[in-house]
């Protein structure tokens, strides 16, 4: 495991381990108002790490439980992702012929639609609704996975070694499982880990559009759209969280570059 | 003063010594062969000489072209040496081209560059050397892209790259080895006949083309010289223990006494097969028969059909027609349909042990899973034992077990291949060139150790491979085909000796013999192998046989008995 594996899952840790304790370590909650301090500084004074917004909510435990939902939004829409793209295109790939060709057309015309203009539609059609946001990002990613996927299967299958363990008397279900899942599983998870950031922005770009986690429930991004509110009367609501949904996004990728080599390595030297 | 004068040639990457106090010396109008197995240092030496080695190498020593210091030199002077006065051609001429130019702009480019020739006199003179290289269509060639080419034909574009500039000397890095031996011994014949203008360095693996064509040998292991001299003492009489074992390796297609029959039991036969590839017909109606305990080769050059040939047979590739007969019984088309006690019977081995073990598996996995499938009931530990005994057969030990297919050399992973074809105890082994990547000394290892298990356990080989030398060595019988077409067949002592077909005849002459005693150049077969999506009318290799007539544009000739062989063609006597 390389250094760029290690400080990138490192700092990962300790911001999720942050978020899920941090709230516990505050008086304060994440939807009291306090119309005595809007928007306070940052100070250790009544434990207001990072000052209040402008309904004197506290931003640091807004900003802890808004990671949370952006942590989850990402790892649950990355899950959908994973295992829809992974079965899909394992299947496509493995199978070919027709049923690749069929299965692989759906997904062009799954990636012809606009998709933002589909969400808006979701959110008009059903109501804004948590579940609904990781529906929506999970449905998008799941096409790249599959491609992906589907790629390497094909390239996978015709390798001598298929041919060898088809010579040994292997059949189609030991191949999938013995062969080709486990030369699968270094792209998927590098792939996987580009894929959480991609998943993290559009969550907060539905946010900041409004259109994302509802009031007074938060996230990252509803969050960093509330600061440019307020952004030069008090600078910080925008900082803090812009920096925090900075650093998980480098932080991912990071570990998605150091996971890569660390395949490759094995694959080839 | 020598053309070319390198002397106490270093190179190292932080701690490695890759190549450790080298000394070559070109003459002018000489050839010096520079060979060695691979790791021994011989690419990285004339890498160093034109300057084109990674920044991290650390090059010391001295190197001197026409009295001229080149080490040190800053890029722009090398470059006034580079193609100018030294030529170089590689291994792979499709990495050395550019995919996007047509080949008639990268070569003027080179005249453009010097300043040797400009507008349409460079056009001109890009054709002309087109031509001296052999190039039957130059014009054509002028305007075609890489991809559009054969092997042969990139390689000779190569070679006019680095002729056009009319360099002093050519640095020739194995440009035969990727090529048919007909090819090779064409190739081969152009740098001779360029000598006078043009000294020549080659390096190669391949002792049998030092022998013929260079008046000076250095032998180099691990990165050190331990021979150097003129040729044909070097091979009567060696002066270090690397070079005789080099030369006892290198097998010879012109003598020894090849495996005489061992019975007429047939164990497996194939009729009238035919294997359509895209729309080519890779496979053109061949018979043969394996008995049991026997090595039967098929031979041939790229696009003969033989890997096709042996893939049908296994079910890897669909049968168009014609059947396959193993122990009297009729097996299905597609390996999955086949039964599981025929699928073990049936191995094969394959070209390259990299691609062909699953490189998320370690050894012991490896080898293990033909016996997880077929005898389940073993417990781990006798699983355990069994993988041992078979590794310990091919010549590796228990310490193999945990190690991945990276993790192991060329050699060792042909033998990982190996023990898993034979853990089961196969009847019919199948090897697909398993032993051509291979290095001399190591290949003779794997041949001696399927020679025993033959020996041992009555194991039939089906042993394809371009390489009559090492053919003659173990197989008891031999099938030449050409363009998809069986073309003779015989036993090997009848074929060596007396050869019916011309093609089977052209394949004997064209490969090196490592004797520069006996390296006399014959007649070198033209063209090249015909594209199967429009295989010539009548015999496919009427367009380049010596002896063709009319009727050989016409009609298939049917393969027939003479002398002993069964040979396809119309004037076999």
């Amino acid at each position: 495991m390389s250094r760029t594996i290690r400080i990138a899952g490192f700092i990962l840790l300790c911001v999720a381990a942050a978020a899920i304790v941090g709230p516990w370590f505050s008086p304060h909650d994440y939807l009291t108002t306090d119309f005595g301090g809007p928007l306070l500084p940052p100070s250790a004074a009544d434990a207001r790490y990072f000052g209040t917004d402008d309904l004197g909510r506290d931003l640091f435990v807004r900003t802890m439980t808004g990671v949370r939902v952006t942590l989850v939004v990402a790892l649950v829409a990355s899950l959908v992702s994973l295992v829809i793209g992974v079965a899909y295109g394992a299947t496509a790939g493995f199978v070919g012929g027709r049923v690749d060709a069929v299965m692989m057309r759906f997904v062009d015309t799954l990636y012809a639609l606009p998709f933002i203009f589909l969400v808006i539609l979701l959110m008009v059609a059903f109501e804004r609704n948590f579940l609904l946001i990781f529906v929506a990002i999970g449905a998008i990613n799941w096409l790249d996975m599959a491609r992906i996927v589907r790629g390497q299967t094909l390239s996978l299958r015709e390798q001598e070694f298929v041919q060898a363990a088809q010579l040994i008397g292997v059949g189609t279900f030991g191949i999938i499982r013995r062969h080709i899942a486990p030369n699968l599983v270094g792209i998927v998870v590098v792939y996987l880990t580009l894929t959480i950031p991609q998943a993290i922005l559009v969550e907060s770009f539905l946010s900041f559009l409004g259109l994302g986690v509802q009031e007074p429930q938060t996230s990252l991004g509803s969050l960093v759209n509330g600061g440019v509110a307020q952004m030069e009367a008090a600078p910080w609501l925008l900082l803090i969280p812009a920096a925090l949904l900075a650093l998980i996004l480098m932080a991912f990728n990071f570990l998605g570059d150091g996971l890569r080599d660390y395949f490759d390595a094995r694959k080839s030297s | 003063m020598s053309l070319l004068d390198v002397t106490g040639l270093t190179i190292r990457y932080g701690e490695d010594v890759v190549v450790d106090s080298v000394d070559i010396f070109v003459e002018r109008g000489e050839s010096v062969g520079l060979v060695g197995e691979s790791g021994s240092g011989k690419t990285q030496s004339a890498m160093a000489i034109l300057g084109l080695l990674s920044r991290r190498a650390q090059v010391s020593g001295s190197i001197e072209f026409d009295g001229q210091p080149l080490l040190g030199r800053a890029e722009a002077e090398l470059d006034r040496f580079r193609a100018r006065r030294i030529g170089i051609v590689f291994q792979d001429p499709m990495q050395a081209l550019n995919p996007y130019l047509r080949a008639g702009r990268q070569l003027r480019q080179i005249l453009l560059r010097h300043g040797l020739a400009s507008g349409a006199e460079a056009d001109a003179r890009v054709v002309e050397m087109l031509e001296r290289v052999g190039l039957p269509d130059p014009e054509r060639q002028f305007r075609a892209y890489p991809h559009e080419m054969s092997g042969g034909i990139r390689q000779r574009v190569m070679l006019a790259a680095a002729l056009i500039a009319e360099p002093e000397l050519l640095i020739a890095d194995e440009p035969t080895t990727a090529l048919d031996v007909t090819v090779q011994a064409q190739i081969l014949q152009l740098l001779e006949d360029i000598r006078d203008e043009t000294a020549l360095l080659l390096i190669t693996h391949d002792l049998g083309v030092i022998a013929g064509h260079c008046e000076h040998m250095i032998v180099l292991e691990q990165g050190r010289v331990v021979d150097a001299g003129p040729t044909t003492s070097l091979f009567a009489a060696p002066g270090h223990e690397h070079t005789r074992r080099l030369i006892e390796a290198a097998p010879r297609v012109d003598r020894g006494e090849p495996p005489a029959p061992v019975s007429s039991t047939t164990v497996l036969s194939v009729g009238n097969a035919v294997v359509d590839y895209d729309d080519q017909r890779a496979v053109n109606d061949v018979s043969f028969a394996v008995h049991a305990g026997e090595t039967v080769a098929v031979v041939g050059e790229s696009g003969s059909g033989k890997s096709s040939l042996v893939r049908g047979l296994l079910g890897l590739l669909p049968l168009a027609a014609g059947r396959v007969i193993y122990a009297g019984e009729r097996l299905a088309g597609p390996v999955q349909k086949r039964a599981q006690a025929q699928r073990r019977d049936l191995q094969l081995v394959f070209q390259d042990p990299l691609s062909a073990l699953d490189p998320q598996m370690r050894v012991r996995t490896i080898v293990e899973e033909p016996l997880v499938i077929h005898e389940a009931g073993l417990t781990a530990a006798e699983r355990r034992a069994r993988v041992i005994a078979v590794l310990e057969k091919v010549g590796l030990g228990e310490k193999y077990l945990r190690r991945f297919p990276h993790e192991l050399s060329g050699g060792q992973a042909q033998r990982v291949s190996i023990a898993r074809a034979l853990v089961l105890g196969p009847k019919v082994l199948v090897c697909d060139e398993a032993v051509a990547a291979l290095d001399g000394t190591v290949r003779r290892q794997v041949l001696e150790l399927l020679a025993r298990e033959q020996r041992e356990s009555g194991l039939s080989i089906v042993f394809i491979s371009h390489d009559l030398a090492v053919v003659r060595t173990i197989s008891h019988r031999v099938l030449v085909m050409y363009a998809g077409r069986l073309v003779e067949s015989a036993e090997s002592r009848t074929l060596f000796a007396s050869p019916r077909h011309p093609y089977t005849r052209a394949l004997l002459d064209s490969i090196p013999v490592p004797d520069p005693v006996v390296a006399p150049r014959r007649a070198v077969l033209g063209g090249e192998v015909p594209s199967l999506m429009e295989p010539p009318a009548g015999c496919v290799f009427h367009p380049r046989c010596p002896r063709a007539a009319g009727i050989c544009s016409e009609k298939v000739p049917a393969l027939r008995n003479v002398g002993g062989s069964r040979v396809a063609c119309h004037f076999a006597e």
